[in-house]
């Protein structure tokens, strides 16, 4: 087991750049998720961990070696693909035993790490299928029993669900927990998948066009979100953002096309600034004075309702209990509290604290 | 079609039968007369019923040969054109698998060059470049031996192409995985790479050992002594020239013998490489 450290680890092809300057370390044991839209260099980022893709600028340290400049068979890292990467031709065995043997490893010694991997994953049974005999969970987790055997410094993970039914998905995410607390081993997960982020992870990075928008825990980037971005893409529904201007006294927020939104707490220190006030769809409230929405549709989705509306041009959405149901195309008049409110700068999107 | 209609099926059972006839009446009149004496065969017309020499004829041209024209038994005619066709079948798909993978799986200089010119020999025959491969051949003293037979004619644009487009299929992460636990570029090649291959292979082998065995021109350049021209080339010179009265009994058998070899590959290697393609998934 080891630390991965990045040294702004940069990363481009050609005058195209997509990762611009990464600079953090997962600590040794730890379980962090790279989360972010397609595109926005985080399996770039794994694959450079792995040594399939050249480091550009920058150093990566697994442990205290840095391996910009070794082969991957020598980073001692495992990895886990999201088509799983199984050898058609051998068996659950072989596929899980290929790496050992060409590590040399005594017969003996790759027998007790398979068998035990497999008791581990519930594969007992399935050793000598070959991986078509197998269901998309099996397979998924054969990947991850090669990964296991190896006891390897670090896990790295590209998106090894999102190959799974919905149901699978939520129960492997499960299990990967449970492996992770019992083997401990660093982990470095990449998924574009922000439920599967927030679950699985210790810390997360967000990730946007190459850039960390923000490094903390699950807790921490939902209820104080870095940016604009961050705050519009953890959480789902994703945070309501209105763009406008605060009043003098600092008592009201005027969105772009002169909506009035009563704020319940002055907030004179931002006054008169041009801002974007973020509200996440679980703290806005029917009844209150903050503000009005235009009623569009209502999700029903049992335990609670999504109330699609639209305020001052803005696509909004608040979650309540099932016992509001408001007509489409009526007014709804939405409270929150202060502390609800997530201020940001209109020009440089990042938080401010008020 | 689902269409049913009585003189439709009659028609095509017709059409049929008749492509059947044409194809196997020469064979079966080969067959018949390799079993009947010379004079036999030649009066007209030739009777259609077997006669009771087959197994003294095969006799002969397997292990005596024949007594106008080429004299060298068919046996060693036999194991020549094996020997050819097995060395031209592994010997392409050995060099095919090789550059395919050079060509898939590395990044070198001129790359492109090189795919592009190996795609260019596609256009050209044996035949166009037969008389400098002669040359070739001649000068490095090749004439009359296996390796003269076989070199010229191993390396294969339509081999290498075939397996390149087989190894663009198999998905990159294959190889990443394998580079992850430690396997160097040949070790993936042999432990990957090859057997996944395996139904490719089969396919190319059962093509290019057809195509071997039927090699005409260029053993009939090559090859000056009796006993190392292949089968194909051994018809031909038992057919004496001139006025020469022709045992067409024992050319037929010889005929059959020939036919006998690429039947038996085609049979073994479409079991295997069915079953392969039911099997393979990627």
């Amino acid at each position: 087991m080891a630390s991965i450290e990045f040294q702004d680890v940069r990363k481009s092809y050609g005058t195209n750049q997509v990762v611009h300057g990464i600079t953090l370390t997962v600590a040794n044991g730890e379980f962090v998720v790279l989360v972010g839209p397609s595109g926005c260099g985080k399996s770039t980022l794994l694959r450079m961990v792995a040594g399939l893709e050249e480091i550009s600028s920058g150093t990566i340290r697994i442990g205290d070696r840095v391996v910009n400049d070794l082969e991957p068979k020598d980073r001692d890292c495992a990895m886990v693909f999201q088509n799983y990467a199984l050898y058609p031709h051998m068996s659950v065995y072989e596929n899980m035993a290929y790496g050992l043997k060409i590590r040399k490893l005594a017969k003996a010694e790759i027998d007790r790490r398979v068998n035990e991997a497999a008791t581990i994953l519930e594969l007992d049974g399935l050793l000598a299928r070959k991986p078509r005999q197998l269901s998309g969970g099996q397979r998924q987790r054969v990947a991850m029993g090669r990964a296991i055997v190896r006891e390897p410094a670090a896990f790295l993970f590209d998106e090894p669900l999102s190959n799974l039914d919905a149901k699978l998905r939520v129960q492997t995410r499960l299990e990967i927990q449970k492996l992770h607390r019992r083997l401990r081993t660093t982990s470095l997960y990449v998924t574009h998948d922000q439920v599967e982020a927030m679950t699985l992870a210790e810390r997360m990075i967000v990730m946007n066009a190459g850039r960390a928008e923000q490094v903390g825990t699950p807790d921490d980037v939902y209820s104080r979100p870095a940016t604009t971005f961050v705050a519009s893409f953890i959480g789902s529904p994703p945070m309501n953002l209105f763009e406008g201007r605060t009043s003098a006294d600092g008592r009201t927020f005027t969105a772009k096309d002169g909506v009035q939104i009563a704020l319940p707490d002055a907030v004179p220190a931002l006054a008169g600034r041009e801002l974007v006030m973020g509200l996440r769809p679980e703290h806005m409230q029917p009844g209150g004075r903050g503000l009005e929405m235009r009623v569009e549709t209502v999700e029903v989705l049992g335990a609670e309702h999504l109330i699609h509306g639209i305020v001052a041009g803005n696509d909004i959405i608040v979650r309540t209990g099932p016992q509001d149901h408001p007509a489409p195309g009526s007014m709804l008049a939405l409270g929150f509290t202060a502390r609800a409110v997530h201020w940001f700068d209109a020009t440089t999107r990042q938080r401010i604290d008020a | 079609m689902v269409e049913k209609r009585r003189w439709l099926d009659v028609l095509s059972y017709a059409v049929v039968i008749a492509g059947i006839v044409v194809i196997a009446f020469p064979v079966y009149l080969a067959l018949i007369a390799s079993t009947h004496t010379a004079e036999a065969v030649e009066a007209a017309p030739m009777s259609l019923i077997p006669g009771d020499l087959l197994i003294d004829n095969y006799r002969k041209v397997l292990f005596e040969g024949g007594d106008i024209g080429s004299r060298a038994p068919v046996g060693r005619m036999m194991l020549v054109s094996l020997t050819m066709a097995v060395g031209i079948a592994v010997g392409k798909i050995i060099i095919s698998l090789l550059s395919a993978f050079a060509i898939v799986y590395f990044r070198f200089p001129l790359k492109h060059f090189f795919f592009w010119m190996i795609f260019i020999t596609l256009m050209l025959p044996v035949e166009v470049r037969i008389t400098p491969t002669y040359e070739v051949m001649s000068d490095l003293g090749l004439l009359n031996t296996f390796p003269g037979l076989i070199m010229p004619l191993i390396a294969s644009a339509t081999a290498t192409f075939l397996f390149r487009q087989f190894f663009m299929t198999v998905p990159d992460e294959l190889a990443e995985a394998a580079r992850i636990d430690g396997a160097g570029p040949m070790r993936f090649f042999f432990t990957i790479l090859v057997p996944l291959s395996v139904t490719n292979i089969a396919a190319m082998f059962v093509i290019q050992f057809i195509y071997g065995w039927n090699q005409y021109l260029w053993p009939l350049l090559i090859t000056t002594s009796e006993d190392m021209y292949p089968i194909v080339i051994g018809i031909k010179r038992m057919i004496g020239g001139g006025d020469a009265a022709n045992e067409w009994n024992l050319i037929m058998a010889t005929a059959i013998l020939a036919m006998i070899p690429p039947a038996i590959i085609v049979l073994l290697m479409q079991r295997w490489f069915i079953k392969g393609l039911v099997e393979t998934e990627k």
